[in-house]
């Protein structure tokens, strides 16, 4: 760790690594720009009823458990899902797929009476997979780093492009400095496995910003209150 | 000029305490330095070569009187006394002690001001024309949109983590005093079609490693759409902007690789979906902000000016830094901080206390900050100018050299940057020695001088630009010529071999007497004598001899 408040002065760097203003710098896969919010157009119900239609499919959580490992509604709860990698077959209870294996399997997947969930990357699309929102429970969007932004867009897109209204879930590095602002594009429970962010959860103690000066979300603010920008935190 | 209400007070209060947080989780050791850069970045926190550094946004460049004498204020008790103003509209204090950042946070609060979004991969503080407001060629004033942005950007929970910063400009007048093109979005506000306002965008502009003119996306944007085009132009970033590689990560590579064309389409896409969404700008707010940068009440009665010595500096500093007015009587003012071998952008602490004085008794108790490292008095009478300029010379800054050769934009460079591969102030502060005896004659000539590739000095766009590098452990700097970050935006060419500290500054001289020798007339700028002939004469000049 270096030191705080005094930094001895440095010699001149030679050779230092490269510039390192930026906070989040990806490893990720080299990239090739393809359509953004991609073009093609989708069958399937309208965005306004996707994942709304079937609500019975939604998955209560998992008991209250100061040990589990999902925040939702103010507590931590044992997690009602299993995640399913590779190939292994569907377990009894609901179950959280990679987007690729139910793109793979859809066929068999679709008519299978078990309540499922999507895991999706932050480099994937959400139109291909528009017409299939409302079969979902839970939609899982990872966040290999914090400092990768890719998955709030996907969010809203989800909320207010797609209408899906089932449990949204963060998973990956979910640091207690972004909860507010994932919950205000749209994510309700949290996978948190940062030791100091559950602290700081358990204890209710996350200084937050409770002023918005922009809207998310579709819904118009009420006329004549505040200004165009501006809402209170709910 | 805009003035906080309870909302704007209390966001800033509730921001400043949550940062107070952060910092006292990082001493404690709650959070790792890996997990705190990021946050202390988006406060405008750095960690520099000898300390850490602070970045204070001054939103489109504007400053009332006791906001600057704030700023003086922490110089003095939080600092060592001076103030570094930025080629961004932002003011850099190169001393504080972390643990004292969130005081100074809330002595900023206290007039009105933040270091929010100055820094991080996120949507930087909004710079605009500098004369916005005053000057007599402006269509209309830009800065209502700017803080329209200002807010909309405020802790965006969307776009707090791009791939990559992302800086915003707007212009109101046809002469881009503002660099647009030079910007992630540059907007030029203007009269569309059907004679109301609107703006045309531009798109991917940007310096750095892998320097890129903006496109033009859209030219005829009503203002009502400004926030939703500007959320689409964000989202397809945020979701296809590269994050593989820090040097490919700005949207300028994602507009360049996918082609301007095709990277509006999908901008367009985007934006039809949301464009009568909850962002439509109702025409009652876009005026209730504009009523806040409403014309000061101008004296207009005429002021005779009191009688002055005459002096060829006074004469110098009316031509060179005194602007039109677009009110009848008055004048804008730019108070260079580039003293002859000075540091640009400097400014002490009885320096800051003094402008506002002047601001206050001689300006409509405004200053502005210019992208090129300067201040402005933007509202003067005519009358009262001889008073404004024994006003600043009895502080050191009446040197009459706006847009001349030693009106030098530089980084901070070695001296102090932690990404610098060479020093920039001292080269800047030996051509302005050099060169001060032949300034009038050489005329508009903007040198600009970086001290890494990230051209935080801008020297792509330089009439003249100088790059730092490092060579075999020595400091070596490029040179380039005829970059220009106005209206007639070009980026500039690299001369040939680059050259050592001393080299360097030789190197420029030897161009501008090159010039000297070739234009056509003395009315004849450098940058229209190297467009005439070209890099080749300059280039012999430089490396023939060799």
């Amino acid at each position: 760790m270096p030191p705080l408040d005094e930094v001895s002065p440095s010699p001149r760097l030679r050779g230092r690594p490269a510039p390192a203003e930026a906070g989040g710098r990806g490893e990720g896969q080299p990239h090739t720009p393809t359509s953004a919010i991609t073009t093609a157009p989708h069958p399937g119900p309208l965005p306004a009823e996707a994942g709304r239609g079937d609500r019975s499919a939604l998955v209560a959580p998992g008991e209250p458990d100061p040990e589990g490992p999902i925040w939702q509604g103010g507590a931590f709860h044992r997690d009602a899902w299993t995640k399913l990698d590779g190939e292994a077959a569907l377990p009894v209870g609901p179950v959280i797929l990679p987007k690729q294996r139910w793109l793979a399997e859809r066929g068999e997947l679709a008519g299978c009476n078990t309540p499922l969930g999507l895991v999706i990357a932050p480099g994937e699309a959400l139109d291909d997979i528009a017409a299939d929102l409302p079969r979902f429970a839970l939609i899982a969007l990872a966040f290999p780093k914090f400092t990768d932004g890719r998955p709030y867009s996907l969010a809203r897109l989800l909320r207010e492009k797609h209408g899906y209204a089932g449990e949204l879930r963060a998973v990956g590095s979910v640091l207690s400095d972004q909860l507010q602002s994932m919950r205000r594009v749209g994510f309700d429970s949290f996978e948190v496995t940062h030791a100091p962010t559950r602290r700081a959860l358990a204890e209710g103690r996350i200084p937050e910003v409770a002023l918005y000066y922009q809207p998310t979300g579709t819904d118009a603010p009420p006329d004549g209150t505040r200004p165009w920008l501006r809402r209170r935190a709910d | 000029m805009y003035r906080y209400d309870e909302f704007d007070a209390e966001f800033v209060r509730q921001r400043t305490a949550q940062f107070r947080d952060q910092v006292g989780r990082r001493l404690s050791g709650e959070l790792t330095e890996d997990e705190f850069k990021p946050l202390r970045l988006r406060n405008g926190v750095y960690l520099q070569l000898h300390a850490y550094m602070l970045r204070i946004a001054i939103p489109y460049g504007t400053l009332s009187s006791r906001q600057m004498r704030k700023l003086a204020h922490i110089a003095r008790t939080y600092d060592r006394g001076t103030g570094h103003f930025t080629t961004r509209q932002n003011l850099q204090f190169n001393w504080p002690r972390l643990s004292d950042i969130p005081d100074i946070l809330g002595e900023l609060a206290e007039v009105e001001m933040h270091a929010i979004q100055t820094s991080g991969n996120c949507i930087r503080n909004v710079t605009a024309d500098h004369f916005a407001g005053a000057a007599a060629d402006e269509v209309a004033d830009p800065r209502p949109y700017a803080e329209i942005i200002r807010q909309w950007s405020s802790l965006h929970p969307e776009f707090n983590w791009l791939p990559r910063k992302f800086k915003v400009g707007v212009t109101g007048s046809e002469h881009d005093r503002a660099a647009i093109k030079t910007h992630d979005i540059g907007l030029h506000l203007k009269r569309l079609a059907d004679g109301r306002l609107g703006f045309a965008v531009w798109v991917g502009g940007g310096q750095g490693r892998s320097p890129f003119l903006a496109e033009l996306i859209r030219d005829d944007l009503p203002e009502a759409d400004l926030l939703s085009y500007l959320e689409a132009i964000l989202r397809v970033y945020n979701l296809h902007g590269r994050r593989d590689n820090i040097y490919k990560a700005r949207i300028k590579i994602l507009v360049h690789d996918l082609g301007a064309e095709a990277f509006a389409a999908q901008v367009e896409e985007e934006w039809r979906r949301i464009r009568d969404g909850v962002l439509k700008l109702p025409q009652a707010e876009i005026d209730r902000i504009r009523a806040y940068f409403a014309p000061p009440a101008y004296d207009e009665r005429p002021v005779p000016a009191p009688p002055r010595a005459a002096g060829r500096a006074f004469d110098r500093w009316i031509t060179r830094n005194t602007h039109a007015h677009k009110q009848a009587g008055h004048a804008i003012v730019t108070i260079s901080l580039k003293p002859i071998g000075g540091i640009p952008g400097d400014a002490s602490a009885a320096q800051m206390d003094a402008v506002a004085d002047l601001a206050e008794r001689y300006s409509l108790d405004e200053v502005r900050v210019t992208h090129e490292q300067n201040l402005v008095l933007p509202h003067v009478r005519s009358g009262d100018l001889w008073q404004v300029y024994r006003g600043l010379e009895a502080i050191g800054l009446a040197e009459g050299n706006a847009g001349l050769v030693t009106d030098i934009i530089a980084c901070p460079g070695l001296d102090y940057c932690a990404l610098a591969n060479a020093r920039s102030i001292p080269i800047a502060q030996r051509i302005s020695e050099r060169l001060s005896p032949r300034q009038d004659q050489i005329g508009d000539l903007k040198i600009k001088i970086s001290g890494c590739i990230n051209a935080c000095g801008h020297h792509h766009v330089g009439h003249i630009g100088i790059l730092g590098v490092e060579k075999r452990g020595e400091e070596h700097y490029q040179l380039l010529l005829g970059g220009s970050g106005a209206e007639d935006a070009a980026l500039a060419d690299i001369a040939g071999p680059g050259f050592g500290p001393e080299g360097i500054v030789d190197a420029v001289e030897k161009v501008v007497t090159t010039y000297l020798e070739l234009r056509s007339n003395p009315q004849e700028p450098f940058l229209a004598t190297y467009r005439r002939l070209g890099a080749t004469p300059f280039k012999d000049a430089l490396y023939a001899a060799a």
